[in-house]
C-alpha cells in the first residue's frame, strides 16, 4: 500500500475531528481524517444523538401512558399505549446512520480524505493506521488529536451482560423491567429518566450525597421533585457493590440493601482516551488524565494538536466542534486563539437543565459583587399553557456595570434557550440589553427578559 | 490625637537631598511603627524610610520624582497623644480626607462616628496602595477583566494584531464595538501597511526617576566634561583561555569557576603599576588630579533597575581567586539590590562588559571623575595569519576609552598594550617584577 502524505491528519472523526477537517478542507488543506468507527464518534454513534432519539421516544410514551391514566389536565385520553421497542432503537438507528452519511458526504464535499481503521502513531508525524486491506503508512506536516473519551469502568462492575455503560442502554433491544443507575451524573440521569418513562423501575445509587454535582441545589430541586413523580428511587452516600441474581448489592449509610436491577447502567463519568494508539511513543506533556494544550490547542510537541474530550474540560461535543474548527483555521494560517467567554452546558434530564457562564456562587468565589434574580416559569404563560410550570430562568449580572456573568435555567424545554443566553454572553450584553431586547410572546425566552427585569429591580410579570 | 510629621532622614554620609522614588503609602492609609512610608534615592542607592510611629497618613510631603532636602517634612502621621507637631487649624482643613476606595462614589456621605467608639476601634493595616495605573487610551477596566467586545470584533482585533486590552471601548460595560477598531486600524490617518500588520500610534509617557536618572545625569555629565579617546585593540586570548580551562578543571567543585574578569583585573593592576595616571580621579573644578595607590575597580553590572557600578576594593592585594569571588558577590548584590552604598562608590577605574551580547567595538563612557574605563567586547574564534597560513584562534577585543584632557593618546595606546600583552602571554600575569 503506498504512502500518504498529506498537509493535516486528524485522529478521531467525532465531532471535534470531523468539524477540524471539514473546515480544514473548506481552506484548501490537504486533509486526511481517520477513525476505526463509523463516522461521527460517540455523539452521534453513542452518545448525544441516539439518547436524545430515546429520551424523545420515552416522552411521546410517557405522555400517552399518562392520557391513559387520566393524569392530563387538558383531558386526552388514550387506551393502553404500548411500545415496540426494537423498532424505537431502530428508528434511533437511522438517525445515526443517516448522519453519518451525511458527515461522511460533508468530508468528501469538502475534499477530505477519510480513512477507516485504527491509528497508532509512529512518531509525532507519521501514524500507521491498521486498515481492511492492509496497514497505511501516513505521514503529515500537522496532526490533530481527537480521539475523545471512553466510559470508566468499576472494578467490581465490569461491563458485559448485565452491566452496560451508556453505550450498551442505547443498543438494548427492550426495556427493562428494573435497572440500577450507578452514577448520579447527567449522563446516568438522562438515561435513567427516559428508561423511567418507558415504564423501567429505576433506581439511582450516587456515591456522594447529592446527584447532578455540576449544578448548584436550586437548579437540581426541579429535577428531584420530577425523577419522584415519575417514580425513580434516588440514594445517595449509596456505595454500589457487585451484583447476584436479585440485583445491585449497596451499602447506604451503613446499611446493606440490594436493589432489584435487571440490568445494571454504571455513568461514573468519562476518562480521554490516551492509551492503545502509540501515544507514549509522543510523550507528550500531560495536564492530570489530559493532553495539555495552550490557548490554541498546541500541545508540548511542534505540529501535533489536540481537541475535544482528549483535551480536557468540559467534555462536551460543542466545545470539540469549536476547537476543531479553530485549529483548521490555524493550520490555514489565520490568527486564532481560544478567547470564549461561556461555554454552555445542558442536562436533557426532564425538566432540562442550562448553564451558560458562571453561576451565583463561582461568580462571588471569582471575585466578583454581583446581583441575580431569577424568574419562575409558574409565571410565565407559555409554560402554562404545556402544562409545565415547573422551573426558573436565572441571570447572574456583575453589581457595577450589570454585565452578564450568567444565565442559568431549569424547566421543560430549556435545552433550545441556551443558544439565546450564550449569545447574550458571548456579546458581552448587560442586563439592559436583554431588557431592551423584545422577546417574542407567547415563549418560554420571556422568562430570560423577565429575569434581568427582576434583576434590575423592575420585572413586569410577578 | 496629634500631628506627627516625619522628616526626610540623613539617609547617608554626606547626603544633603534625596529624590522621592516611590510612595508606599496614601492619604487615609494606617501604618504601622517600621512600615515603609516611601523610598527615595541618594546618590546610587535606594532607602526605604520606615514610620518612626503608628497613625494614619495625613499628606505626602512631595510627588514621586520631586527632590527632597533632609530634614523636610515627608509625611504627617495623625497620631493617639500628642504628635510631635503643632496643629495648624487651616492646613489641617485643607488635608484631603481618607477616601473610600469603592469602585463607584457613594452619594451617600459616611456617618460620623463618635470620637469614643473611633478610638476603640483597632485600626487594620492597610495594604500599601499600588499606584495608579496610566492611562494609555484605555478604557478604565480592572488589572484582570478581560476585554468586553462581541465574538466578531475580536477574531477582527486577533486578525489585525490588536490587543483588545489596549483598545477603548466606547460601547456600555465598555464593551468594545467594530467602530472603536476602525478608529484604533485607523490610528489618527496613518494607512496600514498592508500584511496584517497595523501602524501603532501609541506614544507612552515614562518618567525618567530614580536611578535611570542618576544614570542619565551621570552620563551626560561624562560625555560634556570628558574629552572621550575610544581606543581598540585586538587580543588572542587562546592561551589565556587555556590556562582558564585548566584552572577550572582542576579546581571543579571546590572554587568558583573563574571568568575572564579576574584574569583582566590582574592585567591591569599591572598596568597600573607602570602607569599610575590610569588609576585617577580629575576633579576638573580644582583642577586636580588625585592617583590613587590602591586599584578600586568598579564592575559595570545590569541591574533591574538599570546600571550598577559595585566597586572590587583593593585588587592589587587580592588573588586571582579572591577577585573573583569578589565580583560574584558584588555582582549578585548589585542586581538583588542589597548592595550598600560604600560597595557601589569608591572606584578608581572601571570595567564594563558587553562581551556576551556580541559586537566588535564599543565607546565606553568614562565613569567620571575616573579617567579611563576598560571595555570588553566578544570573544570569538577567528582566523589570524601567523606568517604561514591562517590559524583559528580565540580573538577577543578590548575597547577602552581614556579622559583626553589628562591622558594622551600615545599613553593610553601603551596602557592598552600592556594589557594585551600578560592576556597573551598569562604566565607574565604572575610574574613578580
Amino acid at each position: 500500500m503506498r504512502d500518504i502524505s498529506c498537509k493535516v491528519l486528524v485522529i478521531g472523526a467525532g465531532p471535534g475531528g470531523y468539524v477540524c477537517a471539514i473546515r480544514a478542507g473548506q481552506l484548501g488543506l490537504d486533509t486526511v481524517i481517520v477513525d476505526g468507527a463509523p463516522l461521527g464518534g460517540t455523539c452521534l454513534n453513542v452518545g448525544c444523538i441516539p439518547s436524545k432519539a430515546l429520551i424523545h421516544a420515552a416522552d411521546e410514551f410517557h405522555k400517552l401512558d399518562e392520557a391513559a391514566a387520566g393524569n392530563t389536565p387538558f383531558g386526552l385520553s388514550a387506551s393502553a399505549p404500548k411500545i415496540d421497542f426494537a423498532k424505537t432503537i431502530a428508528w434511533k438507528d437511522g438517525i445515526v446512520e443517516r448522519l453519518n452519511m451525511g458527515v461522511g458526504g460533508l468530508l468528501k464535499k469538502a475534499g477530505v480524505k477519510s480513512i477507516r481503521g485504527w491509528a497508532k502513531f509512529v512518531d509525532g508525524k507519521t501514524v500507521e493506521v491498521a486498515t481492511d486491506t492492509g496497514t497505511q503508512t501516513i505521514r503529515a506536516e500537522s496532526v490533530v488529536i481527537a480521539t475523545g473519551s471512553e466510559p470508566v469502568e468499576l472494578p467490581d462492575l465490569p461491563f458485559g451482560d448485565r452491566v452496560m455503560s451508556s453505550t450498551g442502554a442505547l443498543a438494548l433491544k427492550e426495556v427493562p423491567r428494573s435497572m440500577a443507575v450507578v452514577g448520579g451524573g447527567y449522563i446516568g440521569l438522562e438515561l435513567g429518566t427516559a428508561f423511567a418513562k418507558l415504564g423501567c423501575r429505576v433506581t439511582v445509587v450516587e456515591a456522594a450525597d447529592h446527584v447532578l454535582p455540576l449544578y448548584d441545589a436550586e437548579l437540581v430541586r426541579p429535577v428531584l421533585a420530577r425523577l419522584e413523580e415519575l417514580g425513580v428511587t434516588v440514594l445517595t452516600g449509596a456505595k454500589a457493590g457487585g451484583i447476584d441474581k436479585k440485583g445491585l448489592k449497596v451499602d447506604h449509610g451503613g446499611e446493606s440493601k440490594t436493589v432489584a436491577a435487571d440490568k445494571v447502567l454504571v455513568t461514573v463519568g468519562r476518562r480521554p482516551k490516551t492509551e492503545g494508539y502509540g501515544l507514549e511513543e509522543l510523550d507528550l506533556d500531560r495536564s492530570g488524565r489530559f493532553i495539555r494544550i495552550d490557548d490554541r490547542c498546541r500541545t508540548s510537541m511542534r505540529g501535533v494538536y489536540a481537541i475535544g474530550d482528549v483535551s480536557g474540560e468540559p467534555m462536551l461535543a460543542h466545545r470539540a466542534m469549536a476547537q476543531g474548527e479553530m485549529v483548521a483555521d490555524i493550520l490555514a494560517g489565520e490568527r486564532r486563539s481560544w478567547d470564549k467567554v461561556a461555554i454552555p452546558a445542558i442536562c436533557f434530564t426532564d425538566p432540562e437543565i442550562v448553564t451558560v457562564g458562571l453561576s451565583p456562587a463561582e461568580a462571588e468565589a471569582d471575585g466578583h459583587k454581583t446581583i441575580s434574580k431569577l424568574f419562575p416559569f409558574q409565571a410565565n404563560g407559555r409554560a402554562m399553557t404545556t402544562a409545565r410550570e415547573d422551573g426558573f430562568v436565572r441571570v447572574v449580572a456583575r453589581e457595577d456595570n450589570h454585565l452578564l456573568l450568567g444565565v442559568q435555567a431549569v424547566g421543560a424545554h430549556v435545552s433550545e434557550m441556551a443558544a439565546g443566553f450564550a449569545l447574550a454572553l458571548e456579546m458581552g450584553a448587560r442586563l439592559e440589553d436583554v431588557a431592551g431586547t423584545i422577546h417574542a410572546h407567547p415563549t418560554h425566552g420571556e422568562a430570560f427578559h423577565e429575569a434581568a427585569l427582576r434583576t434590575l429591580g423592575h420585572a413586569l410579570h410577578i | 490625637m496629634g500631628t506627627h510629621t516625619v522628616k526626610l532622614p540623613d539617609v547617608g554620609e554626606g547626603v544633603a537631598e534625596a529624590e522621592l522614588t516611590e510612595w508606599n503609602v496614601e492619604v487615609g492609609t494606617i501604618v504601622q511603627e517600621d512600615d515603609i512610608l516611601a523610598t527615595v534615592m541618594t546618590d546610587k542607592a535606594a532607602v526605604e524610610i520606615p514610620s518612626p510611629v503608628a497613625g494614619t497618613v495625613q499628606s505626602l510631603g512631595g510627588e514621586v520624582g520631586e527632590v527632597l532636602s533632609v530634614g523636610a517634612p515627608l509625611v504627617t502621621l495623625e497620631v493617639d497623644g500628642d504628635g510631635n507637631t503643632a496643629p495648624e487649624p487651616e492646613a489641617k482643613e485643607a488635608a484631603p480626607l481618607p477616601v473610600e476606595t469603592d469602585d463607584e462614589p457613594s452619594d451617600e456621605k459616611p456617618e460620623p462616628k463618635p470620637a469614643s467608639e473611633k478610638k476603640a476601634e483597632k485600626p487594620e493595616p492597610k495594604k500599601p496602595a499600588k499606584p495608579a495605573p496610566v492611562a494609555t487610551g484605555g478604557p478604565a477596566r480592572g488589572e484582570h477583566d478581560r476585554p468586553i467586545a462581541a465574538p466578531s470584533v475580536r477574531r477582527r482585533a486577533k486578525e489585525g494584531g490588536v490587543d483588545l486590552r489596549q483598545v477603548r471601548g466606547t460601547g456600555p460595560a465598555g464593551r468594545i464595538t467594530h467602530e472603536d477598531l476602525d478608529l484604533w486600524f485607523s490610528g489618527s490617518g496613518e494607512a496600514r501597511s498592508g500584511g496584517g500588520r497595523v501602524a501603532n500610534s501609541a506614544v507612552e509617557e515614562i518618567k525618567v526617576v530614580g536611578l535611570r536618572r542618576r544614570i542619565a545625569e551621570r552620563m551626560a555629565e561624562a560625555n560634556a566634561h570628558v574629552a572621550h579617546i575610544t581606543y581598540v585593540d585586538e587580543i588572542d586570548m587562546t592561551e589565556l583561555e587555556r590556562l582558564r580551562e585548566t584552572l577550572n578543571k582542576e579546581h571543579a567543585g571546590e572554587r568558583p569557576k573563574l571568568t575572564l574578569l579576574p584574569f583582566l583585573m590582574r592585567a591591569m593592576v599591572n598596568a597600573i603599576a607602570k602607569q599610575p595616571a590610569m588609576n585617577a580621579h580629575y576633579d576638573d573644578d580644582a583642577g586636580v588630579i588625585h592617583q590613587y595607590g590602591g586599584v578600586h575597580i568598579g564592575i559595570a553590572t545590569q541591574a533591574p533597575g538599570g546600571l550598577m557600578v559595585p566597586v572590587v576594593r583593593h585588587v592589587e592585594a587580592r588573588g586571582l581567586w579572591d577577585s573573583a569571588a569578589e565580583v560574584t558577590r558584588l555582582a549578585e548584590a548589585a542586581r538583588t539590590g542589597s548592595a550598600s552604598r560604600d560597595e557601589l562608590s569608591g572606584s578608581t577605574i572601571t570595567i564594563t562588559s558587553l562581551g556576551a551580547l556580541g559586537g566588535i567595538a564599543t565607546t565606553p563612557i568614562i565613569n567620571r571623575p575616573e579617567v579611563a574605563i576598560v571595555g570588553v567586547n566578544k570573544m570569538q574564534m577567528r582566523p589570524v595569519w601567523d606568517g604561514t597560513q591562517f590559524v583559528p584562534r580565540k580573538m577577543m577585543n578590548l575597547s577602552s576609552s581614556f579622559d583626553h584632557r589628562v591622558i594622551d593618546g600615545w599613553d593610553a595606546a601603551v596602557f592598552v598594550q600592556a594589557i594585551r600583552r600578560q592576556l597573551e602571554n598569562p604566565a607574565t600575569l604572575f610574574v613578580e617584577d
